[in-house]
């Protein structure tokens, strides 16, 4: 435990320090990773340990993005004024939705909530009616297709297919100053952290307890005493709300979000991360992705057509030889015929 | 009569016109024990089912503690003083012994009240008691997955007991068990019977002998005869049931 902490606490200084050893362009990708990381952690808290497979956290990751777009796009249009594209549509006035998000405060607030209450609401309703495994999958899925579908349609209102961009400032801070992204670097390092420490505390409480066994057996839990439908709305929302920070901290780090971000194939590749990282396991949520994204990257720059096929057969492998991701094999190595922990069912 | 733990008032379950349990009338006191057994589809199963929740009478009633519990969720049921073991062992593999024994001893079962990790002293005391009782503390930190068989059903007496409830629902707790397991379970239930009440399913005449409780046998979802052991040993309509003969009156 002791030897843990201390690997951890390396990986972080690390991490910290990386503005001093790291090229410019490498260290903007880790940084944009970093942020993708946490809504890792939250697939691996709802599907690694609940057994709820979510193939739709684009659409929270969505609402977090969109949430801190719109306040930018008021920000930057100055008092009076519509953004942009309202007034390339011909829109004459503001919608009053987008009327809140002139508050930096609202924002903040709305970045944590609207996921949240989405997420929760969505998991209240589905999980009442007992629905879970492939189904919930699918649903999920279908989520993420429509809100794609939804926001492209409603182009005057939202950007449509290119999105909310252009953003010059974050609450007063020139976004292409060096200094804003080595803070912004810094203050998404920071949040990972915290969420990862959270998190590993909330998986060593009852609560992390009660969600494995709901996991295990959600009717023998039931026939214990316990209402599952609480714990799992919870860690739904939980998931929500870090995929909606994530969202945020990426439109900050990318200075957009867009359709191509938030829908089917984005919502299920933040799956494949964790997938190959190792589901079970927090620190292979956050390994996955950065492996898999720096791996994105590299093929992609050096066989622009081959990353889908990679991903493709990463995803295979995985689910097929090694159900337990990278950090499953690492404790292979380490204790032999101990690595067997996660089952190699996707959805239970 | 009022001072029944459970009263099963005429209780009809049928699927699809297929009655597993038809016009059933049932009661027993605090702290007794009552054994149950019949062939298969008598409605031992459903009965115990019908009880939990898990299914609901077409007709007629459950009451516990003088509350109709007919239509309650099955979690308020088992809240309620309720605790069902079921017939194919129900233990949470991935999770520890200790732990499956943990998560049936807690008391306040309140999703925000498990954002925890503190553990009560009584509910300490009460896990290491069980664990004691089902001769499984050296295998506490095992997942229960690692178990053997006859362990396992024995974890799951252990978490049920640990629920102390007031009504205890023991389906076939035996099976599988070697002659000596039985035994040890056997005593087990006699040792618990005043401070919890017992209603077991089985198969096995000897263990049944050894539980030394009043018998009830079921058929066709009725009650076909009660009595002691011995009572029913003797009885002709259900030797003629067990041998497979037409019953001519029940």
């Amino acid at each position: 435990m002791r030897g843990q902490g201390l690997a951890y606490g390396l990986i972080l200084a690390v991490l910290i320090a990386a503005p001093l050893y790291a090229p410019p362009y490498e260290l903007s990708l880790l940084g944009r990773f970093l942020a993708f990381a946490i809504a890792a952690l939250g697939i691996s808290l709802i599907w690694g340990t609940a057994g709820m497979l979510s193939l739709g956290q684009g659409v929270f990751f969505a609402l977090g993005g969109y949430a801190l777009a719109m306040h930018l796009k008021l920000a930057g249009a100055g008092a009076g004024e519509l953004p942009d594209f309202m007034q390339w549509s011909g829109l004459d006035h503001l919608p009053w939705w987008w009327e809140p998000f002139r508050s930096p405060v609202v924002t903040f607030a709305a970045i944590l909530l609207l996921p949240g209450i989405a997420a929760a609401l969505l998991a209240f309703l589905v999980f009442r009616r007992r629905v879970s495994g492939a189904y919930f999958a699918i649903i999920t899925q279908a989520l993420a297709l429509a809100a794609a579908t939804f926001v492209i349609s409603q182009q005057q209102f939202t950007g449509g297919f290119n999105g909310l961009t252009g953003f010059s400032d974050v609450f007063g801070f020139a976004l292409t100053d060096s200094h804003t992204q080595l803070a912004l670097y810094w203050i998404t390092l920071g949040t990972l952290a915290v969420t990862f420490a959270g998190l590993r505390w909330l998986l060593s409480s009852r609560f992390g307890t009660l969600l494995l066994a709901i996991r295990d057996g959600e009717n023998r839990v039931r026939f214990l005493g316990y209402n599952p439908l609480p714990f799992k709305v919870l860690a739904f929302a939980i998931a929500g709300i870090l995929a909606g920070v994530s969202g945020a901290l990426v439109t900050l780090d990318l200075g957009v979000i867009s359709p191509a971000m938030f829908g089917v194939v984005p919502s299920i590749e933040m799956v494949i991360w964790v997938a190959v990282g190792g589901r079970a396991s927090l620190i292979g949520a956050v390994l996955g992705t950065l492996l898999v994204n720096f791996g994105k990257d590299w093929v992609s720059s050096a066989f622009p057509d081959l990353w889908l096929y990679v991903v493709g057969l990463a995803f295979i492998l995985v689910v097929t030889l090694a159900p337990s991701g990278v950090v499953g094999i690492a404790k292979g190595w380490r204790r032999p015929g101990l690595s067997r922990r996660t089952p190699p069912v996707l959805v239970e | 009569m009022s001072a029944a733990l459970l009263e099963v008032d005429h209780v009809t379950v049928s699927y699809d016109g297929f009655k597993a349990l038809d016009d059933f009338s049932f009661a027993m006191q605090p702290g007794s024990v009552h054994v149950l057994i019949g062939p298969n589809g008598a409605g031992k199963s459903t009965l115990l089912d019908t009880i939990i929740g898990r299914v609901r009478p077409t007709q007629g009633r459950i009451v516990f503690k003088g509350e109709n519990i007919s239509a309650l969720p099955e979690f308020r049921i088992v809240q309620r003083g309720i605790c069902r073991k079921f017939q194919t062992p129900g233990v949470l593999d991935e999770l520890s012994v200790e732990a499956n024994v943990l998560v049936a001893a807690t008391r306040d079962r309140r999703s925000w009240r498990s954002l925890t990790t503190h553990r009560s002293q009584s509910e300490r005391d009460r896990v290491e008691e069980v664990l004691d009782t089902i001769g499984l503390s050296a295998k506490r930190a095992l997942p229960a997955a690692q178990l053997a068989h006859g362990e396992r059903q024995w974890l799951e007496i252990g978490m049920v007991v640990a629920s102390d409830s007031d009504l205890l629902l023991l389906d076939e707790p035996a099976a599988g068990m070697t002659h000596r397991e039985a035994e040890l379970t056997a005593a087990l239930i006699r040792s618990l019977a005043g401070r919890h009440a017992f209603i077991v399913i089985d198969h096995d005449m000897d263990f049944v002998e050894q539980i030394a409780a009043p018998v009830s046998v079921l058929h066709m979802g009725r009650m076909l005869a009660q009595g002691t052991v011995e009572d029913i040993r003797i009885n002709p309509a259900v030797a003629a049931v067990y041998l497979g003969r037409a019953v001519q009156s029940v």
